[in-house]
């Protein structure tokens, strides 16, 4: 699937990351597991409503992409963001009132599972337009170059936004005038409920860098060190001014395309043979083998269930947002 | 003050403002090397440079949305439609992430944007480029819309736009280019948003208008003066903050009003300030509202047919002299 070199790299990345470094990856991989499998619960409970999209399965690409960020870099995602939006730092206790729809979320509980935002952590939001944020992101990657800033931009969407208008439009214009972005492409292989071969004339996504002139590598979005080494390589030739980047990380949704999704349309076998994939039992095999012992990733499992605990009941303990405040925030105030 | 078209009043708004703030910067389709398709821009890229007057590709949606990004990470960029019928390619970054940013992350986001685009008929140009969408955007919350019909109220509310915080759709119509007016030669000349004009006061009845058609209503005020009908003229100047109190007090004053408006006359802009006047006002109306706009038909090309489909001078005339 990917190539050798990316191996390689991540092989690398094995050796060159410290342990804390490593830790904290596995740490931020089963925090996100064990959120969103709360949230399903949540949902189901009646706590979380309206459109909710999961994002376990896919934890490696989050984690992998965004520990090569630096601070202060921009992260613009999709729908399916909870794990970009904890990946880059956001508190689970107030994403977690977000999807409760209270005044302590992330956006006031104004914008709920789709659309998270944390301005100070410049993760600058969730949106619910296939392909709506590619366009947004290749602006903040110009306010950078505008302003000679050292940042570059992130930007996640799915398989599903490369037969949108604005992938191709955004890919030439990040192109033409080097913005500083990075394109990160999550194959899961299915848009909602569509086999990409029946909606992408092209199977390997990555290929579409070349038109635009831009590099692009395939990944394995299974393996958190492989999306985090050439992550690493995709910032420093954005950040160096050298323009964009299109990383395709092949990756696969555990669950449906949103809580009303069963995933009829998917084998078990399929489902099954992903499964045994599971990226954060590769990650802990390998740091296991890294002489991280399996006590203190068990301790490390212990300490994010009692935060997800947490996270639930500040969200439940939480006020709604005052009814009466319903019309803020249309305008900025003069 | 002085003498200027309402072209060279934007082309000023723009000098002055990108002058005063370096994030203000301009991109679009032929506004640098060509000086823009109606010549707004012309001149700026010999004075800002590049990077400031920015020429792109014919990408309308990321156009407007890379135009979204930049105010989200601190530029005060100005977006130009070359005119507002390619705008509806645009309209997924407008309507979606534009006017719902702010709102929807609680606050935390805004988009100091203008979008600015010619728009209007009357040249022969046929359906997909004579259109007037106002209402369009008047619909959406989020946005705001200003519509100048005088080369004063061209610079001073385009330079407002510009210091605005919030996404800004600026629009300015075809026909009015060429025409001059006194212009205050200030830099902090700034209209207000939300603020309507009184162009010309009258006791027998109220005409509310906006963008070209203020002109149309301004000559049939005067052909109505002459058959001993005094008309006041009201020019909205913005249709969203919409200045709703300065015409209820003018049809309080007059008892009968025209609303003109070069939009299609179903669901425009008209009905909304017709029904807000009713809401208001409705004890005042002697008699029921007149609406006088474009026939609800694409544009012909045909000068006669075209001719038919917009409003007129005589249009406005006749339905002055129903609501007396």
């Amino acid at each position: 699937m990917a190539l050798e070199r990316e191996k390689h790299l991540a092989e690398r990345s094995l050796l060159t990351l410290t342990e804390t470094e490593l830790q904290d990856m596995y740490r931020m991989m089963v925090l996100i597991r064990r959120f969103e499998d709360k949230v399903a619960e949540m949902y189901m409970r009646g706590k979380i409503t309206g459109f909710c999209h999961l994002y376990a399965g896919e934890e490696a690409v989050a984690v992998g992409a965004i520990r090569a960020l630096y601070d202060k870099d921009y992260v613009v995602s999709t729908y399916r963001e909870h794990g970009h939006c904890l990946a880059k730092g956001a508190s689970p206790k107030r994403v977690m009132a977000e999807l409760f729809g209270k005044a302590t979320g992330v956006s006031r509980g104004r914008g709920g599972s789709m659309h998270l935002f944390d301005a100070e952590l410049r993760f600058m939001g969730g949106y619910a337009i296939v392909g709506g944020g590619l366009p947004l992101a290749a602006g903040l990657g110009l306010s950078i170059q505008y302003k000679e800033e050292p940042e570059i931009v992130c930007c996640f969407f799915g398989d599903g936004a490369i037969p949108q208008g604005a992938f191709h439009e955004t890919l030439n214009l990040a192109s033409l005038w080097k913005l500083p972005v990075v394109f990160i492409c999550e194959n899961n292989f299915y848009g909602m409920g569509t086999l990409t071969q029946r909606a992408i004339c092209q199977q390997e996504l990555y290929r579409f860098a070349q038109p635009y002139n831009i590099p692009g590598v395939r990944v394995d979005g299974m393996d958190v060190l492989e999306v985090y080494a050439a992550t690493v390589e995709a910032a420093a030739h954005a950040r160096e001014g050298h323009g964009p980047y299109l990383i395709e990380a092949v990756t696969y949704r555990f669950r449906g395309h949103s809580m009303s999704d069963p995933a009829e349309y998917r084998s078990k076998r399929e489902e099954r043979i992903w499964q045994e994939r599971d990226p954060i039992k590769r990650f802990r095999r390998r740091l296991i083998e890294r002489r991280i012992s399996a006590a203190t990733l068990d301790q490390i499992d212990r300490e994010v269930d009692a935060e997800i605990e947490e996270a639930v009941r500040f969200a439940d303990e939480s006020p709604d947002p005052d009814v009466s405040e319903v019309t803020k925030y249309v305008y900025v105030d003069a | 003050m002085a003498q200027m078209s309402y072209r060279e009043a934007l082309n000023l708004a723009l000098r002055e403002e990108m002058d005063r703030d370096e994030r203000v910067f301009i991109m679009g389709e032929e506004v640098g090397y060509f000086g823009g398709a109606f010549k707004v821009t012309d001149g700026l890229l010999a004075i800002f440079g590049e990077k400031r007057v920015r020429d792109t590709p014919i990408s309308e949606l990321t156009l407007v949305g890379a135009g979204v990004g930049a105010a989200m990470g601190g530029l005060r960029p100005i977006v130009e439609l070359m005119t507002v019928n390619f705008g509806l390619l645009a309209m997924d970054q407008i309507v979606n992430h534009a006017a719902k940013i702010h709102y929807m992350f609680g606050g935390q986001a805004k988009v100091p944007l203008v979008i600015r685009a010619p728009q209007g008929g009357g040249h022969q140009l046929g359906a997909q480029h004579s259109q007037s969408l106002e209402a369009y955007f008047l619909h959406c919350p989020g946005l705001r819309v200003a519509i100048p019909a005088m080369p004063a109220d061209a610079k001073g509310l385009l330079k407002t736009a510009i210091r605005d915080e919030n996404p800004v759709v600026f629009l300015e119509h075809e026909s009015l280019y060429s025409v001059k007016g006194e212009v205050p030669e200030d830099e902090d000349y700034l209209v207000p948003f939300g603020k309507a004009n009184i162009l010309r006061p009258g006791s027998d009845a109220t005409i509310v208008s906006y963008s070209k058609c203020v002109h149309d209503a301004l000559k049939a005020a005067e052909e109505l003066e002459e058959r001993g009908i005094d008309v006041e003229v009201i020019d909205l100047r913005t249709l969203n903050p919409l200045d709703i109190d300065t015409v209820v007090e003018s049809v309080k004053k007059t008892g009968a009003v025209v609303v003109v408006y070069e939009g299609w006359r179903t669901g425009g802009a008209g009905a909304e300030i017709a029904s807000r006047i009713y809401e208001a006002a409705f004890d005042s109306l002697d008699a029921p509202i007149e609406r006088v706009a474009s026939l609800d038909v694409p544009m012909p090309y045909n000068r006669y047919l075209e001719a038919a489909a917009l409003p007129k001078v005589e249009d406005i005339v006749r339905a002055v002299e129903r609501v007396v």
